[in-house]
């Protein structure tokens, strides 16, 4: 991959900033996004929620439902494949996706090797729950990362554990002494130019956003405010009472993240928020998936 | 001088970084309150147009912004920017200001795997980097309309009165002779009267 084609990958992922990412699964709920303000569609055969109450072997969507959402909207279109499943990825970037996401909500497709993404000119974006993790992907070739969360359930409590532990492990680097990289770099199995990156920037390379749970204008708040620069938004929508209001309310929360009395009035009247699972209560945790 | 950047979705902050490398100082406008503030120009960033569209009339500050651009405030614009000024869009029926008076294609360069990188002249300034992200061209301009740049024959930025718009995100480049470019339209304006655009186009 060249690396002009790498830069132009990270740079869209810029342009996504202080946007949310809908999870969709046909063009019509594409459409209800897109009008919602949502920046960016996941198109996926079935919401985490659904893969997660259907159990099974969960893989990538059809490329004929992905081509109805393409036509659907203007704004980009996103699609999973499974982890290390790279002939899926092969197909997603023959059909011209925007973003693949190489995810753990799918089931795993090699337990050892993610997908060598450098070798794709289309865009990956991968889950992380650490910054370890989020740096691995990035070696990798990822131009974008997300909070790993647990998603399906409408708890954000896992999404607020990876990013602030992100955010830790940053700040760590950062007040690090430079000769103590190198053995932080051995520490998070990365290379040591990632780790430089950190300790001079304060910050990953690429651009990071909050996925994994969130259900509320509150919730897509809580993760602007702890840091997230945009926020995915899967089964929260399209399992609630009223998604469009729902929908459109979580976007302008993400804008004005830091104004309690606007997302005070956009939280009321929302209808059912999505049911959720606790932490507890979940048999399968997908972020376990892909360290 | 202070610059206002729209700030309610995509890369503004980008935008901020070029502008105070220029000794500008920045506001950024997410709601209604934040026009209250004095500015002497706005900036349009790049993102989702539809999304920066629709927030801006949710948010209930289309209207006020709409009116400054009228009366003249100086507006710099990239890429969703432009899509927001443009009179007209080719493949799609939305519309927002309007007071740009050419016709724009949304995502004329096809998806993300159509995106690029290009050098190229920009008249007054020289060759300079251009990032095209899922960029729209200008396909047809008024006669009234200063063609900037044009790439591979299909424009890709304008000036139009104290409106400066482009395809590509000077923003995403190293290089800050636009953004100067821009800070000189609004120093001029500071320092005189400039007349409102005075018809109704689109």
């Amino acid at each position: 991959m060249a690396e002009n084609r790498y830069g132009l990958n990270k740079q869209l992922a810029q342009m996504l900033k202080g946007g949310v990412i809908m999870d969709v699964t046909t063009p019509e709920q594409a459409k209800i996004a897109e009008e919602a303000g949502a920046s960016a569609v996941m198109a996926l055969e079935r919401i985490p929620a659904d893969i997660r109450a259907a159990g099974g072997v969960s893989r990538m969507s059809d490329p004929k439902m992905i081509k109805g959402i393409q036509e659907a909207v203007s704004i980009p279109v996103m699609a999973k494949c499974r982890i290390g499943h790279f002939v899926e990825a092969q197909l997603l970037e023959a059909i011209e996706i925007d973003y693949i996401d190489e995810s753990e909500v799918l089931s795993p497709a090699d337990d050892v090797y993610h997908i060598d993404k450098t070798k794709f000119k289309v865009p990956f974006v991968c889950g992380a729950r650490d910054l370890g993790e989020a740096l691995r992907r990035i070696n990798e070739g990822a131009s974008m990362i997300r909070t790993k969360g647990e998603p399906g359930t409408g708890d954000v409590v896992q999404a607020v554990r990876h990013m602030r532990m992100m955010n830790s492990e940053i700040a760590k680097i950062t007040a690090m002494r430079e000769d103590e990289l190198f053995q932080e770099a051995k520490e998070l199995q990365v290379p040591y130019d990632l780790v430089q990156y950190v300790h001079e920037n304060g910050k990953l390379p690429v651009v990071n956003f909050a996925a994994g749970g969130v259900a509320t204008p509150a919730d897509a708040a809580l993760m602007m405010q702890l840091g997230a620069e945009g926020v995915f938004v899967g089964s929260g929508i399209f399992k609630s009472g009223n998604p469009k209001k729902r929908a459109s309310a979580i976007v302008q929360a993400v804008t004005n993240y830091t104004d309690a009395k606007l997302i005070a009035s956009l939280s009321e009247d929302l209808g059912e928020a999505m049911v959720g699972i606790n932490e507890q209560e979940i048999e399968l945790l997908m972020a376990e998936r892909g360290k | 001088m202070t610059i206002a950047v729209v700030a309610v979705q995509g890369a503004f902050i980008e935008q901020e970084q070029r502008l105070q490398e220029l000794g500008v100082d920045c506001i950024e406008l997410r709601k209604k309150e934040d026009l209250e503030q004095p500015y002497d120009g706005i900036v349009l960033p790049g993102g989702e147009s539809t999304v920066q569209g629709k927030l801006l009339k949710e948010l209930d500050m289309f209207d006020t912004i709409h009116k400054q651009i009228q009366e003249g405030m100086p507006v710099f614009a990239t890429c969703a920017g432009l899509i927001l000024l443009a009179g007209e869009l080719e493949n799609d029926t939305r519309s927002y200001f309007k007071t740009l008076p050419v016709t724009v294609r949304r995502n004329a360069y096809g998806r993300q795997l159509g995106s690029f990188h290009t050098e190229q002249e920009v008249k007054g300034i020289g060759v300079i980097p251009m990032t095209f992200i899922r960029a729209p061209y200008i396909s047809k301009v008024d006669s009234k309309v200063e063609v900037l740049a044009t790439v591979e024959e299909h424009i890709v930025a304008v000036k139009y009165k104290n409106q400066l718009a482009m395809s590509f995100h000077p923003e995403l480049d190293e290089d800050v002779r636009i953004h100067q470019k821009f800070v000189e339209m609004v120093k001029a304006y500071n320092s005189q009267s400039f007349e409102p655009l005075d018809e109704k186009i689109g």
